[in-house]
């Protein structure tokens, strides 16, 4: 894959996981000043999984997520400024305000959410897979998931029933190493997801998801044997949260050593080296990137400040899709 | 007309639905080979076929959330849940998702799901399978619930839910399967979020849902007897509650007993009987009453579980104590 990476692509890549990462330090900065409240998930460290996940589906795929998903909706082309604008609770958010941060949803662009029960969505994914092949729709749903969702029942519940049904769906479980503060190794008597997969009967493979053309490379192929109706794969993407989970946690379970280790593999900077050595990236060039990724988050934060509340006499609007009594 | 039981009109409404429409399908534990737990989808895996009529794994939670999936995959999922008491193995994909999901996206999202289950005791089944616990579904926001509780309403209801564009829990009380009725082949859906008067009456209010409905009748016959005349409203929704047919009932007759198989501790028996008082107090000669199942998991005894659920006889002897005391 790599000898075949054009200057463009090359680009649109740094670009996207330069987005994320600028748009996130952002959104903690407006945490910090109470323009977005709830809960704050960054996923800054993990932007190689999503932007080369995302670049290996087609826009008639479905893709479900987690509550921890500014980088998977980014890279799915969700405007800034509409997701900014959730995290302000503003009317014009992609959820109308009613989600935030962790329930970011476009159905035009066929992304289900945001879902903040772990393991909540793999269902979901199932369902979508299994509507696709009833319909015979040719497409795949991409479903994420953390690390710790291996711990939920729903996990070993929908591979089984995906492969059962030969469905679909390609798993994409994003392993960060910890479940919130749990390490994997302290919550999994058998820490080793790609077995576990195997188990439930979904052939697996592990990828280094801090190396975004890796990450690209293999979705692509897996996508490709599940698109060809070989049924259900799963993919670990190894990969690792620079921040804290939340911005309520104090980070209090990792080694300073663990966290600076893995910064020397940042998905970004390594991915700007490999770039300039293959001379597919001039200095200029990255600093425009990072000069149009500035205008784009001022922007997307010019948006979210000047929405529109959803005004209150809508609050019971869309609990049904026909209003009737309580 | 035709006389049919409860689970034939259940049966023939899903075969209609599979015939008219091709997104419908129907998925649970043992609906195929087996022929349904409860024999509601006998024979229907020889005419639709194992696409249309999947047996899943014992796995609720993931294939009710499955369900939501191809609801909003634009399938209309009929998702077979053996028992209530199976369902709370589903409540995260219930409560976090199906009812959620529509507002939390703005509007973007509908979750056009039916999922039917077998509710209630007096089988002799024991303190895991016979409990009734759709107040607790009721109590959902974003979820509509049915109560069928004649063979009219296994099909009507069941029916509506399928033309209802948002999340429907269908309990059929599983005392009525082998229940008869009348029931028009050709009728449509029934009109979610209706009560009904099943009975009228001068004298109290009967108010019931699902399983009790036939004992409150039996009930009402026998004070008719001893020349009370009682009316019996069929509620048949939960959510959303036809408040006003209840309201109207009570300002005619000034009394109201509330007759539940669950629980009487915050039951659904509690929400009718706080709607009644907040918004028909000045109409009622004296306190509106409940009476629900003893406060036990459902014992396996027959004569202790007969104890434990309301019974035509307890009616009758409510009834008349509130008449005795209010006038």
């Amino acid at each position: 894959m790599g000898d075949e990476l054009s200057r463009e692509s090359a680009a649109a890549l740094l670009r996207e996981m330069v987005l994320i990462r600028r748009f996130e330090e952002k959104s903690a900065e407006l945490y910090t000043v109470g323009k977005i409240r709830g809960f704050l998930h960054l996923y800054i460290g993990e932007e190689a999984v999503a932007v080369g996940a995302m670049r290996a589906l087609t826009a008639d795929d479905n893709v479900v997520a987690t509550y921890r998903e500014h980088g998977q909706a980014l890279a799915r082309g969700m405007p800034a400024g509409a997701i900014m604008a959730e995290m302000y609770g503003k009317a014009s958010g992609c959820s109308r305000g009613r989600g935030g941060s962790m329930h970011l949803f476009d159905v035009s662009r066929r992304f289900y959410g945001g879902h903040a029960i772990v393991g909540g969505g793999l269902p979901v994914a199932v369902g979508l897979a299994l509507a696709d092949l009833m319909q015979a729709r040719g497409a795949i749903t991409a479903c994420f998931f953390g690390d710790g969702a291996v711990a939920e029942g729903e996990f070993h519940e929908s591979l089984n029933l995906a492969a059962l049904w030969r469905l679909p769906v390609l798993f994409l479980c994003e392993n960060n190493l910890y479940a919130m503060g749990t390490a994997l190794a302290r919550h999994q008597a058998q820490p080793d997801i790609a077995r576990k997969a195997e188990a439930d009967g979904v052939p697996a493979a592990g990828v280094d998801g801090m190396d975004v053309l890796g990450v690209e490379a293999a979705v692509r192929l897996a996508a490709a044997a599940v698109r060809g109706g070989q049924g259900p794969r799963l993919l670990e993407l190894r990969t690792y949260r620079f921040r804290a989970h939340s911005m309520y946690d104090p980070d209090l379970y990792r080694a300073r050593d663990e966290i600076e280790q893995w910064k020397t593999r940042d998905p970004i900077t390594r991915f700007v080296s490999l770039l300039q050595e293959r001379l597919l990236l001039r200095p200029a060039e990255l600093a425009a990137i990072e000069s149009s990724v500035a205008a784009e988050v001022t922007a997307a934060v010019a948006e979210a400040e000047a929405g529109p509340w959803e005004p209150v006499e809508d609050l019971l609007k869309d609990v049904h899709t026909v209003p009737g009594p309580r | 007309m035709k006389k049919m039981t409860y689970r034939e009109a259940a049966r023939g409404a899903l075969r209609d639905a599979l015939r008219s429409d091709p997104r419908v399908f129907l998925m649970g534990e043992d609906v195929g080979r087996y022929g349904g737990a409860f024999a509601v989808s006998h024979g229907l895996l020889a005419e639709f076929g194992p696409e249309r009529i999947r047996d899943t794994p014992l796995s609720e939670n993931t294939f009710v959330g499955a369900g939501i999936g191809a609801a909003l995959g634009g399938m209309r999922p009929i998702v077979e849940v053996m028992t209530v008491n199976f369902s709370l193995l589903a409540l995260d994909q219930i409560v976090n998702n199906a009812a959620t999901l529509r507002h939390m996206s703005g509007g973007q999202l509908s979750v056009p799901l039916v999922v039917r289950m077998a509710t209630g005791g007096g089988r002799q089944l024991a303190a895991q399978h016979s409990h009734s616990l759709e107040n607790w579904y009721a109590h959902i926001p974003g979820i509509k619930v049915v109560t069928p509780a004649t063979p009219a309403d296994a099909r009507g209801l069941l029916l509506a839910a399928l033309r209802d564009p948002d999340p429907v829990f269908v309990f059929e009380h599983a005392f009525l399967y082998p229940s008869e009725g009348d029931v028009d082949e050709a009728s449509g859906p029934a009109e979610i979020g209706r009560a009904l008067v099943r009975r009228p009456g001068r004298d109290l209010t009967v108010v019931t849902y699902g399983g009790c409905l036939p004992k409150a009748l039996e009930a009402a016959d026998a004070l008719a007897v001893d020349g009370v005349d009682a009316e019996v409203i069929d509620l048949r929704t939960l959510r959303p509650l036809d408040t006003a047919t209840i309201l109207a009932s009570v300002a005619k007759t000034h009394r109201a007993l509330v007759v539940d198989e669950g629980w009487r501790t915050g039951s659904f028996a509690a929400e009718v009987t706080a709607r009644i008082v907040e918004e028909g107090f000045y109409d009622l000669d004296g306190p509106v009453q409940r009476l629900c199942s003893a406060e036990v998991p459902l014992p396996y005894a027959k004569h202790m579980e007969d104890a434990a659920l309301p019974q035509a006889a307890t009616i009758a002897a409510a009834a008349r104590a509130m008449l005795r005391r209010d006038g």
